[in-house]
């Protein structure tokens, strides 16, 4: 951050190397063909400058064999542009089993950034190094794009949803954080700064760090605070289903569907508790849609899926 | 289409240009003559002089945009007064320029003369479109004038819908109101191209610039009403709040990303094909041989318009669409390369052997298929799907995107504008002025934009008031290129006024190119076109004589 000139960013992630790999594949393609045009057009436009007015050059018939000749090179070259591309998208859009959790919320101007321990920050992202970070994100108001050039990574925030992306940081420091989609008046403030550490050093920022409970017990607060705990309780012929144990777990509906618990099922359930009943159960949930922020459904959804490792209550 | 041995009127043709004979622009001079006219030709003037009133409005807006980037700091303009320039340069150049410009000039202007036709299929609709595109106008100067709009020219929901303060309904409607003008003029060129051909004029037989505004029709007609539709919903979002793009009410964010690319990644083809039918007239003209691989020439137009409707997801990589989805849109992205690249190849190869001559239509060629090949090239790294996630929505896009818009669509409608000057006017351009201005404006441009490749990949995100400092010598780069690129369009612009009283008069063919625009119609035409119908009896860009014929 804050370097002097470059012509080329920083790397710091494990992808960065791959795509810049990549990047360098394609510039020595298209520089190949660049030169080739060029040098061609070169040649030919002065070997065959016009000498007189007179000159009638002959026709040449078109040659089917070139025309497949200069279709085929590009399409092959361009299948192994598609192939490499897709295989690390995939990767860099897949994260890990053992990846860390954080949570981001955009919100205009800003981002909101929650750690499973609770630490909350605004405008900066600690993470340690050589470790999986998943980052699991969504919005209060318009689309935003969570942005990390030394990373080569970016993934839109879409209000509605939850999107992810994954990184692995290489090479401790700090590193630009931009807003890249369009969001308003102040979208080119809409900025900060990613600090990469040393895994000690992480620990040591976890520990002095601003928080007080971790995001599940901050989480369980939220859940007594709104009653959930009134109705989805461990109990036989409670009102709602035990929330204990479900998180991850497939789950039948009351017409017959079925569907994983995850966060955005959790999510469309407390904004929209109609939409997906589980069966046995009747549609007598209100909705907490406008009550409960982004950052709340995360909370709670942190709890939740505490309750499903823990077992208890 | 030399039809001078059954057809001898060479003679007359010249009487025509040299005497004081009626032609389209002496055949009237009240403002009744030219605001009702239905005359394709004169209606190509409007749009003429409309378009290049908008080019204008649009290159203020962009040196104001250069001019804030000079320093990393935003201390020209608020950070909403920016977000309304790049917007309105977005709407301004490509719903009020970049559509319009080819074909409703060029495209009007030449199509009928190019298909011996004494004017479009319907020439009162012709004149329709025009009012319309000038009403589509009107909307969206009222938007500029009352305050602005700070969407992006893409609208993107629920900023548009629910969040935005700004003169959005106004500006849509306007946006809304030109399409029909674009699918107006692409019905009319679609009727014409397959009822008005001149008798012996078949469908290889036509000139590639033909074959290429006819790709383009198709496109304007299936692609624009989705726009339009898409442009209402959001109003109907924003006045009335039924939820259709915005989370809040109901809706869904991407749906409307999938309707805009649906429309707004084929209107890049609406922009770029007709280009492309420049081109291969003038590379041909210029090189004085037939062009080589004419039907794949044609044939890649029409498949650059069929797959550019199966590519719009390219757009959306990080959008949160299904890796899937990414998967399939990035292979046929990747497709779409190829019918380009053969027609970079055919271009080239039409040179060799040749009889080269630079005049300036040949160098704004050249340097078309210069820029456009770089353009092109960066749209392989875009189609690439992890090197999009990177570079996606950063400067390595918006330069991308200019090299094709405006190195490509530019340079060529310059490129034409020079080539046909002297038919549409029936007056001669100053070469040297106009050698010199195609330079300038090449360099003009790798210097404005070839930094931002560089600054893209260094990840400065589009759309940034302000910026780090590390990103500021690139920027100062780019706005000095844009200063030179301002200098080589304002000079065309007053060589072309001053040729009009003062150019040389043009004799009827003085490129001794080929087309029936060239050899049977007066420069400029009369009124008619043609004083009979011509007849065709051979293939296009037939140079080099057939023994039959000597």
């Amino acid at each position: 951050m804050n370097k002097g000139f470059q012509l080329f960013p920083d790397q710091a992630s494990t992808m960065a190397g791959q795509v810049d790999a990549l990047y360098f594949f394609l510039i020595a393609v298209s520089v190949f063909f660049s030169v080739l045009i060029f040098f061609l057009i070169y040649l030919f436009a002065v070997r065959y400058r016009r000498r007189s007015e007179e000159e009638v050059p002959k026709e040449i018939p078109g040659l089917l064999k070139l025309e497949l000749v200069w279709s085929i090179i590009p399409l092959l070259l361009t299948m192994v542009a598609f192939a490499w591309g897709a295989s690390l998208y995939f990767d860099g859009y897949n994260p890990p089993d053992n990846a860390l959790e954080i949570y981001v919320v955009g919100k205009q101007w800003m981002w909101h950034i929650q750690h499973p321990t609770g630490q909350r920050e605004i405008n900066e992202l600690h993470v340690p190094m050589g470790q999986p970070i998943k980052l699991t994100m969504t919005t209060e108001d318009v689309i935003h794009s969570f942005y990390i050039p030394a990373f080569r990574m970016k993934k839109d925030v879409v209000p509605g949803r939850y999107t992810t992306m994954w990184f692995e940081a290489t090479k401790p420091g700090q590193y630009h954080l931009f807003c890249a989609e369009y969001c308003g008046t102040k979208h080119s403030e809409m900025i900060g700064k990613v600090v990469v550490q040393e895994p000690a050093d992480y620990q040591n920022w976890l520990s002095g760090g601003t928080a007080n409970e971790s995001l599940e017990v901050i989480g369980e607060k939220k859940f007594q605070q709104f009653a959930c705990h009134t109705c989805h309780v461990d109990k036989p012929n409670a009102r709602g289903p035990s929330l204990v144990g479900v998180y991850g777990k497939g789950v039948r509906l009351r017409d017959g569907r079925s569907v994983i618990v995850d966060e955005a099922y959790i999510r469309e359930s407390i904004l929209d508790p109609n939409a997906k009943i589980a069966a046995g159960y009747k549609p007598v949930m209100p909705t907490f849609k406008g009550q409960v922020s982004e950052v709340g459904i995360l909370q709670i959804t942190a709890y939740i899926k505490s309750l499903a490792q823990d077992g208890s209550n | 289409m030399g039809t001078a041995v059954f057809n001898p009127r060479e003679d007359q043709l010249a009487e025509h240009t040299n005497g004081s004979t009626k032609n389209y622009l002496n055949a009237g001079f009240s403002a009744k003559s030219w605001l009702l006219t239905i005359d394709h030709k004169r209606i190509a003037i409007l749009y003429l002089l409309s378009i290049t009133f908008f080019f204008f409005i649009g290159g203020i807006f962009a040196v104001l945009i250069r001019l804030e980037l000079l320093t990393p700091q935003g201390d020209l303009m608020q950070a909403e007064t920016y977000n309304k320039m790049f917007t309105m340069h977005g709407m301004v150049m490509i719903f009020f320029f970049l559509i319009p410009s080819i074909p409703a000039v060029l495209g009007n202007f030449l199509i009928p003369l190019m298909i011996g036709a004494k004017d479009l299929a319907f020439p009162r609709l012709n004149l329709l479109s025009w009012y319309i595109y000038f009403i589509g106008g009107l909307f969206t100067l009222a938007a500029i004038v009352f305050g602005g709009v700070d969407t992006g020219w893409t609208f993107y929901t629920p900023h548009s819908s629910t969040y935005s303060n700004t003169n959005v309904i106004l500006a849509a409607v306007g946006v809304f109101v030109s399409g029909f003008s674009s699918i107006l003029t692409g019905l009319n060129f679609l009727v014409t191209i397959h009822k008005m051909r001149a008798p012996g004029l078949t469908w290889f037989r036509l000139p590639l610039f033909v074959w290429a505004h006819y790709a383009t029709s198709i496109i304007q007609v299936l692609g624009t009403p989705v726009v339009a539709i898409t442009i209402v919903l959001v109003g109907l979002e924003r006045l009335f709040h039924i939820g259709i793009f915005d989370p809040k009410l109901g809706g869904d964010p991407l749906l409307f990303q999938h309707l805009f690319w649906f429309y707004s990644h084929p209107a890049v083809y609406i922009m770029i094909l007709p280009a492309m039918g420049v081109i291969s007239e003038i590379v041909t003209c210029f090189a004085k041989k037939k062009i080589f691989g004419y039907s794949f020439i044609a044939f890649s137009s029409i498949a650059i318009a069929v797959l550019g409707f199966l590519v719009w997801g390219h757009h959306m990589f990080t959008s949160g669409q299904s890796n899937y989805a990414s998967l399939v849109f990035s292979f046929l992205s990747f497709l779409v390369a190829i019918p380009s690249a053969i027609k970079v190849f055919n271009w080239t190869a039409t040179l060799y052997k040749g009889s080269v001559s630079y005049q300036a239509p040949m160098l704004y060629a050249i340097g078309f298929i210069g820029l456009f090949t770089i353009g092109g090239l960066t749209g392989i790294f875009l189609g690439t799907l992890a090197v999009d996630v990177h570079v996606h929505d950063t400067y390595f896009v918006v330069a991308h995107f200019h090299y094709i818009m405006v190195g490509g669509a530019i340079m060529a409608y310059l490129g034409g504008m020079h080539f046909w000057w002297p038919k549409i006017t029936g007056r001669l351009y100053p070469e040297g002025w106009a050698r010199f201005s195609s330079l300038v404006i090449f360099v003009g441009f790798h210097l404005t934009f070839f930094p931002q490749f560089i600054v893209g990949y260094l990840g400065m995100p589009r759309r940034y008031h302000v910026y780090p400092d590390e990103f500021q010598i690139l920027n100062v780069l780019s706005t000095a290129g844009a200063t030179i690129l301002g200098i080589g369009y304002l000079i065309p612009l007053i060589y072309f006024l001053w040729s009009l009283r003062y150019g040389k008069k043009s004799s009827t063919n003085p490129w001794n190119a080929k087309g029936l625009e060239w050899e049977q119609a007066a420069s400029p035409p009369i009124k008619q076109n043609f004083e009979v119908t011509p007849v065709v009896l051979e293939d296009a860009y037939e140079y080099e004589p057939k023994v039959w014929l000597k």
